[in-house]
């Protein structure tokens, strides 16, 4: 693929660095700084592999939307208790998963290296999206005319989780109950 | 260094930060960390879609990824609410303080 292999390892190597920060740190919101550097990355990423509109939403949605969420909740609940876990969790399971989890990332990689893809090309190349008008404009007329049921099915799933935070989030459980 | 980006080193760079992702669901007992490494997982799958879509030239992929960020932020809302229940509830955001079905 034609992208830039200095950008490309230097976006891939700060979100492998800050996605081990995300699972090490021990505190929440630095958690949450090192998550927001990953989005960052990953919206670099889609960016040089030509998903600009996708590119885009990583920012707005993720970086902006969810991480804030996310800090407000941190914040609210006031979690530097000493909640915390890392000491806590059994060392054989830490060595476990850790080593099950590098297993299954070479298995990943050997397949991926030894296999290519069969699959059909289609016929959305760079040169064809440049003549239709760019990234955004394709993506935008494939969405409201072969994706209309799926996107308007969107509404009704936001409007349900909309309804079922406020119901979960407002209701006083008790322990005895 | 090499001129080109193969497309299976995006790949495995996707699948690596899955399994970090799912390492971090697996060691930590912060529930407030734990959806944030499904989050990253979530990333992780988004960036193969796009990664292919790119490589066979189909549209397909970029729009599963739409819809997948809208789940996730849905999944998110409703995640952080629970979290929200459970510190009223118990007082902690630690997973091993969830034992009610256990007293």
């Amino acid at each position: 693929m034609n992208i830039s292999p200095i950008f490309f390892y230097a976006f891939a190597s700060i979100a492998i660095a800050c996605s081990l920060l995300v699972i090490l740190k021990k505190n929440p919101v630095a958690s949450a700084f090192s998550l927001v550097m990953v989005f960052f990355s990953f919206a670099g990423i889609y960016a040089m592999l030509d998903a600009h509109l996708i590119a885009a939403l990583q920012v707005l949605v993720y970086a902006g939307a969810i991480m804030v969420l996310f800090l407000f909740v941190i914040m609210l609940l006031n979690a530097d208790l000493p909640s915390f876990d890392l000491g806590r969790s059994h060392i054989l399971q830490r060595i476990l998963v850790g080593a099950s989890c590098l297993v299954l990332f070479g298995m990943f990689v050997w397949s991926f290296k030894e296999s290519p893809t069969t699959a059909a090309v289609g016929h959305f190349t760079p040169e064809q999206i440049e003549a239709a008008g760019g990234n955004t404009r394709v993506v935008s007329e494939l969405m409201f005319s072969e994706h209309i049921l799926p996107f308007e099915l969107t509404s009704v799933l936001l409007l349900g989780a909309i309804v079922g935070t406020v119901a979960i989030a407002k209701r006083k459980l008790t322990r005895s109950s | 260094m090499m001129q080109q980006v193969e497309p299976w080193v995006v790949l495995s760079f996707c699948s690596a930060i899955f399994f970090i992702g799912l390492a971090g669901v697996l060691i930590r007992r912060n529930i407030l960390v734990i959806l944030m490494s499904i989050e990253l997982m979530l990333n992780a799958v988004n960036l193969t879609f796009v990664t292919f879509s790119k490589q066979l030239s189909q549209m397909g992929g970029q729009m599963a990824v739409f819809f997948i960020i809208t789940v996730a932020a849905a999944e998110s809302a409703v995640g952080l609410g629970l979290v929200i229940a459970m510190f009223r509830t118990l007082r902690s955001v630690d997973t091993d303080q969830i034992q009610l079905l256990r007293e």
